[in-house]
Formats: structure tokens, sequence, C-alpha cells
């Protein structure tokens, strides 16, 4: 039952992750965007899936999808039915499933982050509906598919598997919501496993509105640095395969690193711009650290949201600093939308994998073409690759309309 | 495990802009009134139930928040306003309100409006539109408004997802993570929308809202109604048909006494019912079918299934009410509202709950 639910346990169950899948404009899978975050590649290029000759901005992160999806469960109908979205969300869920080893299973929970989910379908539907009216050939199709769960449900399906579903829009913060849901349902023992994660490609009205905003860059996605000009726009998906310590230890499960604290908590200041002191994006790093039961002082490296427009960074830069206090000057921190874009709905689940990279593998993402420090800045932004220790990490989200996620994951030894 | 009481309900419908005009339209038991909604390119117009403008402007609407907003953000404000109007009375400044608002289509018209300028010519699309766009819009207005909401969430999903939300918010004040939860379903329309539902399900008449329920773990904030279960999400799949779930929810609900209420989701649509209909075809009490008065108003509509379940045991008519919500593609959930008997109802002062046919 949703509610009530069976009493808690006394003591939350530890949480840590046996699978994670990542696609993004880097590769398909860890292994390529491990190489690309640890050497601080980027993947833009001039956007092809639309036309962007009227738009400000002209480029982004685009995905090379393959040639054909893994083999599934799904039909060769099923599949046809594959928007960008779609793909991408069945990919980064194919590679979590297959790390973590899992057989089909009913009530498997999914937990989603998006902000567009079909919208590719959508769009088609309004153009066709506009121009043709009385054309409606592949309308009813579009219609359903448009709507994430329906995205979500067969991705399940895909995986031989059944269970409950739960799509977070928080905007950018969507991802890292989806994981701390997904987090919170093992903890209170709604669940001993779920898949969480965040998807979202590429779209002409999404581009369209953050190059109306005068939000993207047309020059170089520079979070953090004082000549930033705006974001860049990437797209992907990523999901990790959660579940109990012991699920893992009862089937003697490889361990990926262990999701330790979570705190979420929603701006009122305004739509699309944070408060300028950074006061929520505080709130949720003391709340993720206090569930965590670390500090400023134990987190390792911190991966900003880091959006590279003015106001996101140096609300967040006042935030970290505040957060941090003595320990700011030496808290490694960087934005790895430096190397593949906002991924939006996609990013916080997107910049959860790479941080659990840097617990496995021992190094920081750098910002290769980071060059002045803003101001506010008085913590070193990683600029060139490095090894390092890496035991706890902080990863940092934030989404139009206010809501703010921090996530902390440890390295499992 | 805390007991979850209802502190409060709000309603924005085709009926008007409060509980009290969606339940007396329900009273009334005449489906409402259809109006035309142009198509461009296409001279048959669609059926919609349009919401109608409210009689005195809301004051709410001069917050310069809402200056720009979307009808749905007015929708969801106005039913906030009314289920948390007990609270704001007596509001203890540290008082921690959530937030989680349901959607399935959300911001259709300004998502319309920005992609028809895009379509036009991208360098003049309006920068004001495109953030109005964005499911979680209505919840940061509202967040605005109402200036004490410290945690908040917008899911999307089919209209079952209403109690999935309404889960949520339990969860949130059983982990005392707030002191009250409000939980929203909203939807507006236009004729984008209704196009793509008359694709789907040609009977069906769309029409918008929203619906509000406030959640609360303190028996003394109760307005007489308490949660007493929400199954399962009973998700739909190629081995787990509509109708299996809506069987499946069912059963877990369990036998009711003939002194409850069933609030379906039926529609006078004969394929998209079957499964709720097959489901409860064993049900003998009272029930109440709000979208046959109203229209598909999605995840509006499943807030008021809610809002009317709660409202009809609050007045004391009824012990208990199940509120069953069949989705329409991806899980069937279904929950019970009970009296709380000494619980002092301040939510319908005893009317009835509205075309009930026994």
């Amino acid at each position: 039952m949703l509610f009530p639910t069976t009493s808690s346990p006394q003591a939350p169950p530890r949480v840590v992750i046996t699978g994670a899948g990542i696609i993004t404009a880097l590769g398909l899978g860890w292994k390529p965007n491990a190489e690309g975050f640890r050497a601080g590649r980027t993947a833009f290029r001039p956007a092809t899936l639309f036309d962007v000759s009227r738009q400000r901005a002209k480029n982004a992160a685009e995905v090379d999808l393959p040639a054909a999806l893994p083999p599934t469960r799904l039909s060769a109908k099923q599949i046809a039915r594959f928007d960008r979205a779609a793909s991408l969300l069945l990919l980064a869920t194919h590679e979590a499933w297959q790390q973590s080893g899992w057989e089909p299973m009913e009530n498997l929970p999914l937990v989603l982050g998006t902000t567009a989910g079909g919208m590719s379908f959508g769009e088609a539907y309004f153009r066709q509906a506009v121009r043709t009216p009385r054309d409606y050939r592949h309308q009813p199709t579009r219609a359903v598919h448009y709507q994430p769960q329906v995205q979500a449900r067969t991705v399940l399906e895909a995986l031989g598997s059944n269970g409950p579903i739960t799509i977070v829009s928080n905007a950018c913060a969507s991802g890292s919501n989806a994981i701390g849901h997904a987090w919170e349902l093992i903890r209170y023992g709604q669940a001993e496993r779920a898949l969480a994660g965040g998807y979202d490609a590429l779209t002409e009205l999404v581009f369209s509105g953050f190059d109306a905003l005068q939000a993207l860059s047309t020059t170089t996605c520079r979070p953090f640095d004082a000549r930033r000009d705006g974001l860049a726009l990437g797209e992907g998906a990523a999901v990790v395969a959660l579940e109990t310590f012991e699920s893992a230890r009862r089937r003697d499960a490889p361990i990926l690193g262990e999701l330790i604290g979570y705190g979420t908590s929603i701006d009122h200041h305004h739509l699309t711009q944070p408060h300028p002191q950074g006061d929520t994006t505080l709130t949720v790093m003391k709340q993720a650290c206090a569930t965590a039961g670390v500090t400023a002082d134990d987190i390792d490296y911190l991966n900003a949201h880091g959006t590279g427009t003015v106001l996101n960074d140096s609300s967040e830069a006042l935030a970290i600093s505040h957060w941090a206090g003595r320990r700011a000057a030496t808290l490694p921190v960087s934005s790895t939308k430096a190397s593949i874009g906002h991924l939006l709905g996609a990013a916080g689940a997107i910049e959860a994998v790479i941080c659990l990279m840097t617990l496995c593998e021992q190094w920081l993402p750098p910002e290769m073409l980071f060059e002045t420090p803003d101001p506010a800045c008085n913590f070193p932004i990683v600029h060139k690759p490095r090894d390092a220790r890496v035991n706890v990490v902080l990863s940092n989200s934030f989404g139009f309309g206010g809501v703010n996620a921090s996530l902390i994951l440890r390295r499992w030894t | 495990m805390s007991r979850i009481f209802i502190a409060g309900l709000g309603a924005v419908s085709p009926a008007g802009w409060n509980v009290a005009a969606l339940r007396g339209a329900l009273d009334k038991g005449e489906p409402l009134p259809v109006q035309s909604l142009e198509r461009p390119g296409w001279a048959k117009p669609l059926p919609v139930r349009l919401v109608p403008n409210p009689s005195v402007r809301p004051e709410f609407l001069t917050h310069p928040r809402l200056r720009r907003t979307s009808p749905i953000t007015h929708y969801v404000v106005a039913s906030a306003l009314e289920a948390t109007a007990r609270l704001r009375a007596n509001r203890d400044p540290k008082f921690r309100l959530g937030l989680v608002v349901c959607l399935q289509s959300g911001c259709v018209n300004y998502s319309c409006r920005f992609y028809e300028e895009t379509l036009k010519d991208p360098a003049t699309a309006s920068p004001l539109l495109f953030p109005e766009t964005v499911y979680a819009a209505p919840a940061s207005h509202l967040a605005a408004v109402l200036g004490n909401i410290s945690l908040a969430s917008s899911l999307v999903g089919d209209p079952a997802t209403f109690l999935q939300g309404i889960s949520l918010g339990a969860q949130w004040l059983e982990e005392n993570r707030v002191d009250a939860c409000l939980v929203i379903g909203a939807e507006e329309t236009n004729w984008i929308l209704a196009d793509a539902l008359w694709h789907l399900e040609r009977s069906a008449v769309l029409t918008a809202g929203a619906g509000a329920v406030c959640l609360c773990r303190e028996p003394e904030l109760s307005a007489g109604v308490e949660l007493a279960a929400i199954t399962d999400a009973h998700t739909y799949s190629t081995r787990n048909s509509r109708t299996q779930a809506a069987r499946s929810m069912r059963n877990q609900l369990g036998k009711s006494s003939s002194r409850e209420l069933l609030c379906d989701g039926l529609e006078n649509s004969p394929r998209a019912d079957a499964p709720e209909l097959a489901a409860w075809r064993d049900w003998t009490g009272p029930r109440v079918s709000p979208k046959r008065i109203l229209g598909e108003g999605l995840m509006a509509a499943a807030a008021w299934q809610c809002v009317v379940a709660c409202a009809a045991t609050a007045g004391g008519q009824f012990t208990a009410a199940n509120v069953s919500l069949v989705g329409s593609n991806q899980q069937a959930i279904g929950a019970r509202f009970v009296r709380v008997d000494s619980g002092i109802s301040h939510l319908s002062a005893g009317k009835s709950p509205g075309n009930i046919r026994s």
C-alpha cells in the first residue's frame, strides 16, 4: 500500500548503487564518458537536429545515437515508436540494468526526472495540426507517446519488469530529485531496489526558449569564469540502480558507491532567477550534509550546478563559499556542463553518475576552458585533469521554478 | 505510523471557483453545458467545458508573480487558497507547508503560443512565454504567493498520479519535513489538447481547473476527514492490462459497507469506462461520477474526485468514501477517506455529496 506504509525500519538502511548508465554527447556508456570527463573534453558542435539559423546560439552537445538500440523484450513496433528522448532513456537504463545484474522483477520502482519527456512528438503533433489539419496520420500515437509516463512504462517493459512509475518534473533539478526520491523510498522501507535517473533530448522549443531568454552562450560555456556569457544545451540520460546494502550483499554484487545524503527545498525569489545570495542553495547543501552526517570539511569534490549564466554562478558561488567556510579555499569545484552542456531534467542524474566516476576512478573532472575566476568564487575551480583522493562528493542541481537539490555520494571501499 | 488528516479542500472547475460550486453542480446531477472551441483549419469545433470567468476578479491576481501567468496557475492558486484558508488564518510564521502539484498535460497554453512563435520566427519568440511552459511553473508561482512553502515537487503522469501525490505528501508529513502539505491536481485547456483528446476518445469533453487537498498531521487541524488507505500503484503493462490493474486496485481496497460512498472516474465513454465498470461491478452502494457532470479534466478531474469524496465524508452522510482512479495510460490507484468521529466538519455544512446514485 502507498498508505499506510509498512512500518519504517528503526535505522534506515544504507543505500548503495550497483549499476549506472550514462549517455551524453561525449559517448554512449560509462567508459567513453569517464575518459571524456577525466580529460575535460567538450562535445559542442553546430546544432543539426533543427534549424538554428535564426537563433542567437548555434551550438549544442548532440548525442550520436547508435544505429540500433540494444536487444530487449520490446518488439520492433514498440521500438519504432521511440523518439530521441526514449532512445536515450532506454540506452542509459539498459546499461545500468546490465551492470546491476538484476533479473526481471515485479514492483520495481522507476523514478525519473524530465522536463520535456517526448516533446519531439508534441512538436510534430503541433506542426501537423497547424499545417495540415485534416491529416490525422500518426497523431494518436504522438498524443500518447508524448507523455513521459508512457516512455517510462515502455522502458520497464524492455527490461521484463513492472512497477510503480514516478515522473518528477522540477525543471533542471528533476534528475537529482528523482534519485533523492528513490533513495527515500528505499530508506523508508517502501522498496528494496529502485531505478532512478533523468533524461531529456534536445528539442526546438526548449532551444528556442533558452535562446529567447538570451541565456545561451554565443561563445563558449565557461561556468564560474568571470567572462562567462551563458549556458549551452545538451542532451542525454543517466540512470542508477539503487538498492539496500543488504540486498547487494546477499547477491555479492559489485558496489559503485553509496548515496548518503539528499536535500531539497524551493527558492521563492523568481521563476527563472536564483536568490542572489543563494539562500536556498545553502539550505539544501546543509540538509544533504545533515542527512549524510558529514560537513563541508568531509567533501572532497563539489560538482556544481554551474550553468555558465551570470546569475546562477554568482549565486551558487556565494552559497558554496558561505556553506564551506574555511574549507572553501581548498575545496575542488567544477561544473561538468562545460563539457556536455546543460541537460535540464537529466542534468542532476548525469552529474550524480559523474560523481560516481570520480569516486570509483579517483580523478576530478576539469573545466579546460576556464580562465578567469569570478570574484565570487573563493574556491578553486578544477581546470586541469588531475587524479585525486575522492571519498565524499556533493552534487548541486537547481531548476526554473526554484526547486533546488543536493546529493552526497560516498566511495565504497 | 502517523494519522494523516484532511485540513482543507479547494476546487476550480467548469462549475465555478470553489468547492461549493463544484458540489452544487454535482447536486443538480445534470451535465454542464458544452461550449465550442475553434480548431484552426477545421470547420467543426471541438467540444469543451470551459472554466467560467470569476464573477469578481480574484484579489490574488494582483500579486506581481501572477501578472503573466496562464490559467493553470490561476486555478492552482485559487484552489490552494481555498484549501488553506483556515490554516492561513492562524498562521505561525514557522509553519512549514509542503506542495505537490500533479499534472498530466500541464502548461499547454503558453507552450503552444511559444512554439507557434518559434515556428514563425525564433528570433522574435517571446522570452516572457517560455518560462511559463515548464511543468514546475504553477508550483513556483504558488510558492511565491503563499510564502511559507518549504518543500515542493511537481509530478507528471496519468490522472491516478494524484494519489501518488497524496502519498508523497503523507510521507513528508510522517517524516516531519512539513507541518501540512497541499496536494493539487490541475490542468488548463486549449484547442490542441482538445484535438488530442478527440483522437483518443471521441466522446470525451475536455475541461480544466484544479482540485486541492490539504493534508496535516495534527488532529486539531482536521476538517473531519482522515486518509485511511491508498492502494499500491498498479502499473499497466503487457502482462497487466488496464482491466486487471483496475481489478487489483479494487481488491486491495477491500469490502466496503453500504454506508460508504464510491467516487469513480466514469465519464460515459464505453471504451474508457469498461475496466473501471468491471472492477466495481459488485458495488451496490451509493456512487458519484464527477466527470459525467464536469467533463474530462485529466489530473484536475482526479483531484475533484478526491475533493468530492472528502467533502461527502466530512458532511457526515457517509462513514467513508472510496476513490477509484483508473488512469488512462499508466496506473490504477484507489484510496479511502474516513470520517473522524471526534472532529468537527468544516468542509460541507451537511450538504449532500451530489449526484449520488444508490
